[in-house]
């Protein structure tokens, strides 16, 4: 036949023959770019000194994933932008004034420990990005809750240091917090925009939102983790979080400060380290969102975002084994099997 | 159309219907030799009922069935019979075929015509419908009549034509519907009367406005045949989401349309079935979708059942350069071939060849990053992801807990997988390690 010839070039391999789009290194550089504005942001209000921390610790996240790699002979996988982004993401969450070795410590644990050594992406357990600054947290107390109070246009900072808006709630009360930005009005305006001391990235909540917009339309990631999540934080607010009794406290101030909308959008969304299954993400997102406001109304820190996703990361595989998604022909299986 | 009725979850790929989509059918050259598996169904493979030298016709039955779940083949053209021996087939194993030079007469068996078929009782239906050996065209190939036969306890009220064709690239169906839907039409009254059924259901996906339209007209006069326009979306033409989209039913798990009432059959069969009640004519032709970027000229073409495919291919300008994959079938379930000479066979709807461009290498995955995409998508309500990973690390019998069996390997899963894995090769190799 004239066509035979042709026929030991053909490619043979198990259906299906054709594939979307999607790949991982796509969906991982988009988010990278979702978190641009929030970048923008924290070098605008923190100045040169955010882009330094920030760009020190993704380079210092792609390097030890590169050079771990190929020392064992692997692939390096940094293409896949996910090392890129566990830097990003702990560049965020920083304060501007630490010193340089802060966030080479914190990439390498993020990478080496938490990813690389338990099989590489895919297989961590818990958030790369929040056992870095876990880490740093824990053992660099002093440095890590230094706060450089915003300065605004692009310009290299003064030394002046402040407390965070949620550090000013947990000492000094509400009305000291309002006080000091002016007015009610003021204070929210400041946390939208971001002009508050805090973490490199957290504070621009503006910023943030319009990052997590992209990821919601590309569909990356849905709606199920950040809203139970910023929806617990904002009820337990209002129902536990004021002085006088049940339902007087301000859920804005709670939803708006501290690390939760980076969190909420950025970080209990990370695929590997939350339930897959939709039902068992909100699960996740009331237990996040729960922790969260335990430990900022009762526990020894002003914020507990990075801690209760860390935790309910634990509980993430466990959640995925208790919801199943609706099966085809389930309810009648049961029916049948009775008879 | 305003509401089209569809099934929960389900991809939408990229479709390429355009191709092939209007092209008209047109009859393939009579090939100059045909090879006849004998198994081209599921159930027990017909017995060759000719030896080497024997002269046949066109239509006549050259292997007969061995069992209740078998189907008999014909010859597709006349001449002699050459050889009786293991060939491979698009499917990918060897079967025992029966090769036939042609004399180039096409001489035909007389068939028995039957002008009142409407007055033909139930089991006459079936016999005939056996005896034409008649199988599921959509690619299934499960023999007809005992589709038609369900067991004395099942009440079947509704017959379903098939005519989502889901398949992206695909377009056979969708041009008989356009070309010959008053045939398509009495196949299913015929459907519906050997299974003394009053309900009749059209199902059609909305990117066929032409078919939609053709099947109205033609069952316009039969108060008891509705056409369904369905969304468009992978895999809308499975049995289990056509039933549920037109009847809202949901099949069991581990169980068959039957076990709902219905009864469902592909547009190809119903014409089949048609021509073979009131012809007598065999299943000996068929239309085959050749298409794809890979082919020189997409076409619709009426195929002898036995022509090979690389007679098929050359008919149709033959392949472009840098053509890098042929597959039996549509790109989401059917089978890449290592060799074109196999024969189309009842089940092949198309031939599909993929170019470099439309072709995807699948030696490259990463692991699962557990995003959840292949859980949204599955139409079945599986955790794909957990099956793929379970496969990948030998952990057969936790993937059967996970309901391995459900799944029927749609490939949707796979389809959206950014990390690319084999989703579909894992869950087989995990079937073939357990027992049902
Ligand atoms: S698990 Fe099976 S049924 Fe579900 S999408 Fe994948 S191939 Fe299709
Ligand atoms: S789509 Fe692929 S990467 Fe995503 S959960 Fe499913 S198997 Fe894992």
């Amino acid at each position: 036949m004239a066509t035979e010839a042709k026929a030991h070039e053909l490619t043979v391999s198990v259906s299906p023959h054709v594939r979307g789009d999607e790949t991982v290194a796509r969906i991982m550089w988009t988010v990278n770019l979702s978190l641009l504005p929030a970048f923008i942001m924290s070098v605008y209000y923190f100045g040169p000194r955010a882009a330094f921390v920030t760009g020190l610790c993704i380079l210092s996240a792609v390097l030890s994933e590169h050079f771990y790699q190929t020392s064992l002979k692997k692939k390096s996988s940094i293409g896949d932008g996910s090392a890129f982004l566990t830097g990003l993401l702990l560049g965020l969450n920083l304060p501007a004034s630490v010193p340089f070795y802060i966030p080479i410590i914190g990439s390498l644990i993020a990478i080496v420990i938490t990813k690389l050594l338990f099989g590489g992406l895919g297989y961590n357990v818990f958030n790369p990005a929040l056992i870095g600054r876990a880490f740093l947290l824990i053992s660099f107390p002093k440095l890590m809750t230094i706060w450089s109070e915003p300065t605004a246009q692009f310009v290299a900072m003064d030394a002046k240091t402040t407390a965070t808006p949620l550090g000013i709630l947990k000492e000094e009360g509400m009305a000291k917090l309002i006080e000091i930005f002016g007015d009610k009005a003021d204070l929210y305006t400041s946390l939208l925009m971001g002009n508050r001391a805090g973490s490199l990235g957290e504070t621009s909540v503006i910023a943030l939102l319009l990052g997590a917009a992209l990821l919601l339309y590309r569909g990356y990631i849905t709606w199920h983790i950040p809203f139970s999540f910023i929806a617990t934080v904002g009820v337990m607010a209002w129902a536990l979080g004021g002085n006088g009794g049940l339902f007087t406290g301000d859920p804005i101030v709670h939803l708006l400060s501290g690390g939760l909308i980076l969190g909420a959008f950025f970080m209990a969304t990370d695929y590997v380290t939350c339930p897959s299954i939709r039902k068992g993400q909100i699960i996740f997102g009331i237990g996040c969102g729960a922790i969260t406001m335990m430990i900022r109304l009762k526990g020894g820190f002003p914020e507990g975002v990075m801690f209760a996703i860390l935790l309910m990361n634990c509980f993430a595989p466990l959640i995925d084994r208790g919801v199943k998604s609706k099966m085809f022909g389930a309810v009648n299986v049961n029916k049948e099997q009775k008879k | 159309m305003s509401k089209t009725a569809t099934f929960e979850r389900g991809i939408h790929p990229k479709y390429h219907k355009e191709l092939a989509s209007a092209k008209s059918i047109t009859q393939a050259k009579l090939p100059l030799r045909i090879v006849v598996p004998v198994s081209q169904h599921i159930g027990a493979p017909a017995k060759p009922a000719v030896n080497i030298g024997d002269e046949v016709k066109r239509g006549q039955a050259i292997g007969s069935t061995t069992g209740f779940v078998s189907s008999p083949v014909h010859s597709s053209i006349s001449g002699k019979v050459i050889a009786i021996a293991d060939f491979p087939t698009s499917a990918g194993r060897m079967v025992q075929s029966i090769v036939i030079e042609s004399d180039g007469k096409d001489e035909a068996l007389s068939f028995i015509e039957h002008p009142d078929y409407m007055n033909l009782s139930a089991d006459e239906i079936k016999t005939l419908i056996k005896d034409a050996g008649i199988v599921g065209m959509g690619g299934a190939a499960f023999p007809t009549n005992v589709k038609l036969s369900p067991p004395k306890e099942k009440t079947i009220d509704a017959v379903i034509i098939n005519g989502a064709e889901c398949e992206p690239y695909l377009t056979a169906d969708h041009r008989l519907m356009v070309e010959r839907p008053r045939e398509v039409v009495e196949g299913l009254k015929i459907i519906m009367k050997s299974l003394g059924v009053k309900e009749g259901h059209i199902g059609i996906e909305v990117n066929k406005p032409d078919a939609i339209k053709a099947m109205e007209s033609a069952a316009s006069g039969e108060s008891n045949i509705k056409v369904w326009p369905l969304e468009i979306k992978y895999p809308q033409g499975a049995e289990k989401m056509l039933i549920k989209a037109v009847k809202g039913r949901e099949v069991p798990s581990k169980g068959l349309p039957m076990d709902v009432g219905v009864v469902v059959q592909n547009v190809g069969t119903a014409l089949a079935v048609y021509e073979a009640v009131r012809f007598g004519k065999p299943l000996i032709e068929r239309v085959v979708t050749v298409t794809g970027n890979g082919i020189k000229e997409p076409k619709n073409m009426m195929v002898r059942i036995g022509t090979l495919m690389s007679d098929v291919i050359e008919q149709c300008g033959g392949l472009v350069e840098g053509a890098v994959k042929v597959i039996s079938g549509g790109p989401m379930m059917g089978f890449a071939q290592w060799t074109l000479d196999v024969p189309v066979v009842k089940g092949t709807s198309g031939i599909l060849v993929l170019a470099e461009d439309e072709f995807v290498s699948t030696d490259q995955y990463s692991a699962c990053i557990r995003c959840g995409s292949c859980i949204d998508v599955c139409p079945m309500g599986l955790n794909p992801s957990i099956l793929s990973i379970y496969s990948e690390k030998g952990f057969y019998e936790d993937a059967k807990a996970n309901n391995l069996f459900d799944c029927f390997e749609c490939g949707s899963c796979a389809y959206v997988c950014p990390a690319k894995r084999p989703m579909v090769q894992f869950i087989r190799l995990a079937k073939s390690q357990v027992k049902p």
